[in-house]
């Protein structure tokens, strides 16, 4: 059996690591377009902080691909796959035969068409390690640094760079910042913090028009920079498969093994869509325990042992400063919200299963939350009330307390 | 292989373990001088509530999220126990997230820590196993 | 400040300088002496509450802490002393009976310490038991009498039925409300391993306990609590208790308030009644009533299994003895003075009865002379403390000792004497789920185990260096005892030689 992974990030290491827990043997092809040993995208903001480097970075050890039987093709940027007569055709022309390929694509950055964006010289977007580094050269202490995008992205991008930098200004159209993880008072709360920090924001407006180094906002400001970074949000990467002919919507659809519509094809990360047990639909979730998870569920299939992908929920660990935040599922439902000076907690139930979560500050212990989501543990069978008041194990009953601890 | 488990009738809450625990990983020689004035921060943690009581700490899940899902490759399991690799960790908490249990915790030192058996301290033998009074802790392959 | 106040007994020391603050002696105490001041930030005590259990010094991970008794005093006085004069205050106060627990610590002669034993050299060679073999084993129960034929001449079994012991100790009687169901469980699981016998005591046998029934010896006393056809069928043995070395003459009181749950189930009694034990047993006011009831029950059990009769050492106790052994009773056990209680009058407990050694010397003695002393067994207890103790009892003519003070020490009690207070601190007198889980009996029984088990050595390397390889060689063999600061009429009772003659 010849595998093919397209991608080197956490799909394509889950799938490697997936396959190779039932077929030891079957060489393993990875086609990257980057040209670096497998990393940890998220940790490019904490690159440009100083909190890591290169060396510790790397999301597996050096001798992974050796370890894995692995052929790793660096640099190379797969171009077409060929479904009948499995063939993937790489930018030199090359044709690599699969019997089972993987397409981990990922995502890339969404740049919305903007009056003027072409005449600013100094722009980057802020999703791989090469962004990262490029945006690194072009910063100085001088630097005026304006990021569009109040997400994920930017704001780490703000957390990462601003000690590096003389001003950051965050400018997003949402009312809020982290829309897509936080409420408004979870992110009225988030916000203030990183404003101590230094950071400006400029929320419910959007660029209007751009000259090289001011930025008109539709509100009637403007923001002068000399840096501008564009953070406004990503796209699953889903040309090469879609060109192939396999069915996509918001991303690659897949079925409940990963495979796409294309026999013997599989995605997975955050090129795909998967089912959100939480919001009941089709979603991209594009999180990095997921890819990995996704990965390797492609893996074990691709190398024949059947296994399902499922209890895939949208869930986030991120921090700004030292203010942790951990988020999980969705939040359309009861809620409940406990706030004070430090600290945020909101839980949703809905039809008797917690639902989702948002906590900010005390974060201690949430993943007995996230579990009663994926596993849709009725609430009635637990002790809610002890479970409002903080995650903690003495909610369950004896039984499953017994089977978890005890070995029972 | 040998795992820790606990019996909860067993437990008297006497939180011994949390504060062995925290001895063990001090990397002093001396309880007092390790945690005299110390606000713990121990890898094992007892709950109790209304005469029940029982201590978690890390089940060294055989498909354990905390593994998978970890951004960095910090954590890692390695003959069936699950350790991390503090220099690696940038301490972003998506183990915390995804532990079922709630067995990972911020450090001290601000990544995260959790138990690995005491397989990395001075102890060699997990220290709220042999320290515990009435074997609700036992350490032991079943 | 009460005119009946009395310094507390025992200081709390701290160690401010070892003590993190960890918490666990608070939580350990039952007595609430111990509490956290959140403003100092330091532990703190009320030493009033203290019993000087040692939970908390034994769970210190730090040894921060000590219990020394109080060197506050009145005014000294060899007559009227600290003590007296605290219970005269107390009872002044409430008007009640003074209660106590477990054996009683006053300054009375111990026998066991004023005799020595013999061993061999030259004439006669000791035995090294790692290279020799060495018999612990003792039955307990009559002899036969006589030897009989069928018509075909073969021989029939004419054999009163025995206990087996492999060594020469059983765990004596203490009840199911009295000690926790833990304190039971760790009991009868080491007798199941030691292959030796533990006993109900007065409470009943809870069901859980019925499989151990082959090492177990099933008692019916005054209160006959617990009592019915299948518990004296689920033991090895029935004993019936006359009484009790701890409170001769008197009966028991369990407060309802320990009557819940199993206990009550256990007993056949109502949840929250009083469990009263007579002094008396009201069908027995004689020998001839007396051996009623050893029949009955030998005819309840289809005379399978021995009876025993236990009594209090007390003044005559030779001639009740005698008159015991022809009441049909398979085994006398006799309780010494010293022996333990859950709860007694501390006036009884302290005065009333006789040391053990005197009484074992003297019933043995006084079968001998009768010629009843195969009739019966002879197990005897009150503060059997060690193998030496052991080997003494049975020089002195004692078949087995009954031992349950040395039991519950090896289960964790510190003999802080509070049992009648029901808070103990290490599970075992108490009916507290959340004190009583504190025993596993995981962790009990093993200890049950190892300390006979190390009392099963040294009695055979005593015994070999006597030159003696087996209990039965050394019973009653008072040549291997000298007294030690006797008088004439000591060493007459005891019926052994001084040292040096």
């Amino acid at each position: 059996m010849r595998y093919v992974i397209i991608g080197n990030s956490a799909a394509a290491i889950g799938c490697v690591e997936g396959i190779r827990q039932v077929d030891q043997e079957g060489p393993i092809t990875i086609i990257s377009r980057e040209k670096y040993h497998t990393y940890s995208r998220p940790l490019i903001s904490y690159l440009l902080a100083g909190k890591t480097d290169g060396e510790r970075m790397k999301y597996r050890a050096d001798d992974f691909y050796e370890k894995n039987g692995c052929e790793v093709m660096l640099g190379r940027t797969a171009v077409a796959i060929d479904s009948l007569a499995k063939t993937v055709l790489l930018d030199n022309g090359e044709r690599v035969p699969f019997d089972r390929l993987l397409c981990a694509t990922g995502s890339k950055p969404f740049v919305p068409a903007m009056e003027g964006l072409e005449s600013v010289p100094v722009k980057h977007t802020f999703l791989s390690l090469d962004d990262a580094k490029a945006l690194d050269q072009d910063l100085t202490e001088e630097s005026r640094v304006m990021i569009l995008g109040a997400g994920l992205i930017g704001l780490k991008c703000a957390e990462g760079i601003a000690k590096k930098v003389k001003s950051v200004t965050v400018v997003d159209l949402a009312e809020q910042i982290l829309p897509s993880i936080l409420d408004t008072a979870a992110a009225a709360m988030v916000q203030k913090h990183i404003e101590r920090q230094g950071i400006r924001f400029i929320l419910g407006t959007s660029a209007k028009c751009f000259t090289p180094s001011r930025a008109e906002l539709k509100n009637g400001s403007a923001v002068d920079f000399d840096v501008l970074v564009l953070a406004v949000g990503v796209r699953p990467e889903v040309e090469l498969l879609k060109n192939a002919g396999a069915d996509i919507e918001r991303g690659v659809q897949v079925d409940s093994h990963c495979m796409t519509s294309l026999p013997d094809i599989y995605a997975a990360g955050d090129c795909t869509q998967s089912y959100d047990i939480t919001s009941g639909t089709e979603r991209v979730l594009a999180l990095l325990p997921n890819a990995y998870r996704q990965g390797e569920v492609c893996g074990l299939n691709m190398a024949g042992l059947e296994t399902s992908y499922d209890k895939a929920i949208p869930m986030n660990a991120i921090g700004f400063f030292g203010l942790h935040m951990l988020t999980a599922g969705s939040y359309v439902g009861e809620e409940y919200v406990v706030q004070s000076d430090s600290a945020y907690k909101k839980l949703v139930t809905r039809q008797g299963v917690l639902k989702g979560y948002i906590l900010v500050g005390d974060v201690a212990r949430a993943g007995i939350y996230t579990a009663l989501i994926r596993d849709e543990t009725p609430l009635d069978t637990i002790d809610y009330e002890l479970i409002k008041e903080k995650p903690q194990l003495i909610a369950f009953s004896k039984g499953k307390r017994d089977r978890v601890l005890g070995g029972a | 292989m040998k795992r820790i488990y606990v019996n909860e009738k067993w437990c008297l809450g006497c939180h011994l373990c949390e504060y062995y625990c925290a001895f063990a990983n001090s990397g002093e020689k001396d309880m007092v001088k390790a945690l005299k004035g110390v606000q713990i921060n121990p890898r094992i943690q007892v709950e109790e509530k209304d005469g029940i009581s029982f201590a978690v700490s890390c089940r060294h899940c055989e498909e354990p999220l905390c593994v998978k899902g970890c951004i960095t490759g910090a954590l890692h399991l390695v003959d069936g126990v699950i350790e991390i690799d503090k220099e690696k960790c940038v301490g972003c908490y998506t183990c915390i997230l995804t532990c079922p249990y709630g067995c990972v915790m911020p450090s001290d030192e601000g990544v995260i820590q959790k138990c690995e058996l005491c397989l990395n301290n001075a102890g060699g033998k997990p220290a709220c196993v042999e320290h515990c009074p009435n074997k609700a802790i036992v350490f032991e392959e079943r | 400040m009460s005119i009946d106040f009395i310094y507390p007994e025992y200081e709390v020391v701290r160690n401010q300088s070892r003590c993190i603050a960890c918490r666990v002696c608070e939580r350990q105490c039952a007595n609430e002496v111990h509490w956290y001041d959140e403003d100092a930030g330091v532990m703190m005590a009320d030493e009033s509450k203290c019993v000087n259990c040692h939970r908390c010094v034994a769970f210190c991970p730090t040894r921060a802490l000590k219990i020394v008794k109080s060197d506050d005093t009145y005014k000294v006085n060899s007559n009227w002393t600290g003590d007296v004069i605290s219970d005269v205050i107390r009872q002044a106060g409430t008007g009640g009976v003074l209660l106590s627990s477990m054996g009683t610590p006053k300054n009375y002669p111990v026998y066991f310490d004023k005799i020595l034993l013999n061993a061999s050299q030259v004439t006669n060679p000791p035995i090294d038991p790692l290279r020799e073999p060495m018999e612990t084993k003792v039955y307990l129960g009559k002899r036969p009498t006589e030897i009989r034929r069928d018509e075909n001449g073969d021989l029939v079994n004419t054999m009163p039925p025995h206990l087996e012991l492999s060594v020469p100790i059983l765990f004596s009687a203490m009840s199911y409300g009295s000690i926790s169901y833990n304190a039971h469980e760790s009991l009868a699981r080491a007798a199941q391993e030691l292959g030796i016998y533990y006993n109900t005591g007065e409470g009943g046998l809870h069901e859980d306990f019925y499989k151990y029934g082959a090492n177990t010896i099933v008692q019916v006393a005054s209160g006959r609590f617990g009592v019915h056809k299948d518990y004296l069928e689920a033991g090895a043995a029935v004993e019936i208790k006359m009484g009790q070395g701890a409170k001769p003459g008197i009966g028991g009181h369990l407060p309802g308030a320990k009557i819940v749950g199993d206990v009550s189930r256990t007993r056949m009694i109502p949840e929250g009644s009083d469990a009263i034990s007579p002094a008396p047993h009201h069908d027995i006011y004689s020998i001839e009533d007396l051996r009623q009831l050893v029949y009955s029950l030998k005819e309840a059990t289809e005379y399978k299994k021995p009876v025993i009769v236990k009594i209090a050492a007390v003044h005559n106790v030779a001639a009740i003895a005698s008159g015991i052994a022809r009441s049909g009773a398979d085994i006398i056990a006799i309780d010494g003075f010293r022996g333990g209680t859950g709860a007694a009058p501390s006036r009884i407990r302290d005065n009333v009865g006789i040391p053990i050694e005197l009484a074992l010397a003297s019933v043995d003695e006084r079968l001998r002379q009768e010629g009843i002393r195969d009739e019966v067994s002879i197990i005897v207890g009150g503060s059997i403390r060690s193998s030496a103790d052991i080997v003494k009892a049975i020089a002195l003519g004692a078949d087995a000792v009954y031992i349950a003070t040395s039991a519950l020490v090896a289960l964790g009690c510190h003999l802080c004497r509070s049992c009648n207070q029901g808070k103990c601190n290490w599970g075992i007198a108490t009916q507290r789920p959340e004190l009583v889980k504190r025993l596993n009996p995981e962790i009990g029984y093993k200890r049950l185990v190892n300390l006979v088990t190390a009392w099963g050595h040294e009695i055979k390397e005593i015994m070999g260096g006597m030159g003696i390889n087996s209990i039965e060689a050394l019973k009653g063999n008072r040549l291997m005892l000298r007294g030690i600061g006797l008088t004439e009429k000591e060493l007459e009772v005891l019926g052994i030689k001084h040292a040096g003659e």
